[in-house]
């Protein structure tokens, strides 16, 4: 039995030494017919690596502005339009709740001296939405309670907005018109903070000022977009499922006055999209795989007629169908993975290029390879067997008979 | 020095179908040989010597008749049998040589030992003695290309012989070669069979034929003399 398992090993090492020396005695046929499969593997891998190289960086901005934050937004019943002090304060004082930042947006024009800007997007934040963002103001002071609780006429503008009003002066302390109304600037903010995805569904305001003016420009006692910020350590859809059912309350049971989304449940959607465009790419591009395969069966077919004669003095000379076979299997076997280890090593290049064009980070997916280099295997070996299984049927005598 | 029968075949015949038309190509043969014995088969083309030489090679069973090789049933066998029979009793020397043109003079010798599963030190240890046998001791890394007709028909007989087999099968050995050559060919047999070596050589040559020490003729597929081997 040993000495039967040892000269199966011989007989595979003296198949891989001949075909590799088939492989290298036909260069420019061999390369040719890896091409197929190197095109296909590389297609995969940059696809997969790059579509979760983006995924990837999208999950860390959504992660650094959501985690631990529930959105919620009101449409509001016929009687009752959003949500009043009281009900926040209902809100802010659950176990799970850590604190409320209400949104309060208006359009406004926004005005200094002669300069005239339309359609700036002011929103009412709170002071907690300051103190949670500590890093937000970059000069002066945010807004504070004491401005929630008198709604002052003062503001914080972003960076841009210093720029188009106050060029070269230091704005703080200045007066800036909004919708007719004279506000005091008290501080700067740096605009990007708080994640450049979360402007995609809140919008990057200009100006943010007292939640409570807001309202009272607004003319209204009700605010119908809010975020919830939850205590440390909550799970936040048991938190949204908490704050759903006060809210019910508070909307005495009418349907669909509101929704509460939490930001993992955007990112998990996300992160199922993007692995459902992954998988479709890499659906499409093993159609190139595919066709690789054709193209090696192609060529291990045309090799069998050219080796007739090898194959029937193989025969001759003792050979037995299996050896035929098992020769002709690791020489389709060998061609498809060359040029599925080519094509790991072009396609990892051409991601990390893209990557790096697209502005993500690269990251190695061992999926991806692994992927790559065993369906190389597969086509190898399926597209390899038809020939094989051919060549090991020739009849040794009409084999020789070429000679 | 007739000793056992090596092989005896009995009423052997063997048809092949073209175009749905079935065609003799042996009849009733009937032929045996005792061991160590060095027989050729002489006849025209298209006579069925070399169909001849497939069946006594194991490369083909006959349609009819009896094949016993060394006490074995050969008609009967599959596939993977007769290429167990081949690798183990047979030694081919064709026309051309037939060598592997990629790989070296001892690499084209050690190929029978490879399908019998012989380890490669082995092999090589095998395959080098064979060669110095033929006399090619200094041609052992030469491709195919770089050596002559001769020398190739040289590494195809050490070839035949390195599995030790108990039949040197030739077909036509020399007759992609110079009279010389051929010469020197025929004289390598001729000893090979002084060792004992059992030899059968198909050719249409009459002088090439009449190197063996028993001949048998054939023409369109029947034995004319020389079937029963001859009396010791």
């Amino acid at each position: 039995m040993l000495k039967k398992i040892r000269s199966g090993f011989v007989m595979l090492r003296e198949c891989v030494v001949m075909s590799l020396d088939n492989i290298r005695g036909n260069k420019v046929r061999s390369f040719l017919t890896l091409l197929g499969i190197m095109i296909g593997v590389t297609a995969v891998i940059a696809l997969i690596t790059t579509v979760s190289g983006v995924s990837g960086s999208l999950a860390t901005s959504f992660s650094s502005m959501g985690a631990g934050t529930l959105s919620v937004s009101i449409t509001g019943s016929d009687l009752k339009s959003g949500v009043t002090a009281e009900d926040m304060a209902e809100i802010t004082a659950l176990e799970s709740v850590d604190g409320i930042v209400p949104s309060v947006s208006l359009n406004g024009r926004v005005s200094v001296g002669k300069k005239v800007e339309s359609n700036v997007s002011v929103s009412g934040k709170n002071a907690y939405y300051f103190i949670t963002n500590d890093e937000l103001i970059v000069q002066g002071r945010p807004l504070n309670f004491i401005d929630d609780d008198n709604n002052t006429y003062v503001c914080v503008i972003s960076q841009e907005m210093v720029d188009t009003f106050f060029f070269g002066v230091n704005p703080i302390g200045e007066t800036i018109y909004i919708s007719g109304l004279p506000f005091t600037v008290v501080g700067r903010y740096e605009e990007d903070s708080g994640g450049g995805v979360a402007s995609i569904f809140s919008g990057s305001p200009d100006i943010l000022i007292p939640y409570t003016t807001a309202m009272k420009i607004n003319n209204t006692a009700e605010v119908s977009s809010f975020t919830v910020y939850l205590a440390e350590g909550v799970n936040s859809d048991a938190a949204a499922e908490e704050i759903e059912n006060l809210m019910d309350k508070q909307f005495d049971y009418e349907d669909d006055c509101f929704s509460v989304t939490s930001m993992s449940s955007i990112e998990d959607t996300m992160q199922t999209m993007m692995s459902m465009m992954s998988s479709l790419l890499a659906g499409i591009a093993s159609i190139a795989l595919v066709v690789g395969g054709i193209g090696i069966m192609n060529m291990m077919l045309t090799t069998v007629t050219e080796r007739t004669t090898e194959i029937g003095l193989k025969k001759a000379l003792g050979a037995m169908p299996r050896h035929i076979q098992i020769q002709f299997l690791i020489e389709s076997f060998l061609l498809s993975m060359i040029g599925g280890l080519l094509g790991v090593v072009t396609g990892l290049i051409l991601s990390a290029i893209l990557c790096n064009v697209l502005g993500t980070s690269f990251v190695l997916n061992t999926g991806a390879i692994i992927l790559g280099v065993g369906f190389s295997a597969a086509v190898g070996i399926v597209f390899g067997w038809a020939p094989a299984r051919k060549a090991s049927r020739l009849n040794p005598i009409d084999a020789l008979r070429a000679i | 020095m007739a000793d056992e029968v090596f092989f005896s075949m009995q009423d052997i015949d063997k048809d092949y179908y073209m175009a749905g038309e079935a065609v003799h190509i042996l009849k009733k043969i009937t032929l045996s040989i005792e061991e160590g014995e060095y027989l050729s088969v002489l006849g025209p083309s298209g006579s069925g010597k070399s169909t001849l030489m497939n069946i006594i090679g194991c490369l083909d069973t006959p349609t009819a008749g009896r094949y016993v090789l060394r006490g074995r049933e050969v008609d009967e066998m599959d596939e993977a049998e007769l290429a167990r029979l081949r690798s183990r009793e047979i030694g081919f020397i064709f026309q051309n040589s037939q060598l592997l043109p990629r790989l070296d003079a001892r690499k084209n010798v050690e190929l029978p030992l490879i399908y019998a599963g012989v380890p490669p030190r082995e092999r090589r240890r095998r395959a080098e003695a064979m060669l110095e046998r033929v006399g090619l001791a200094d041609r052992m890394d030469h491709l195919p290309t770089q050596l002559s007709g001769g020398q190739q028909q040289r590494v195809a007989v050490a070839r035949a012989l390195v599995g030790n087999p108990s039949l040197l099968l030739a077909d036509e050995p020399t007759g992609a070669l110079d009279q010389k050559t051929g010469a020197q060919i025929m004289e390598l047999f001729r000893e090979l069979n002084d060792e004992h070596r059992t030899i059968i050589m198909i050719t249409h040559d009459m002088h090439i034929a009449a190197h063996a020490h028993r001949i048998v003729r054939i023409i369109d597929g029947e034995i004319l003399e020389g079937g029963e081997a001859r009396d010791a």
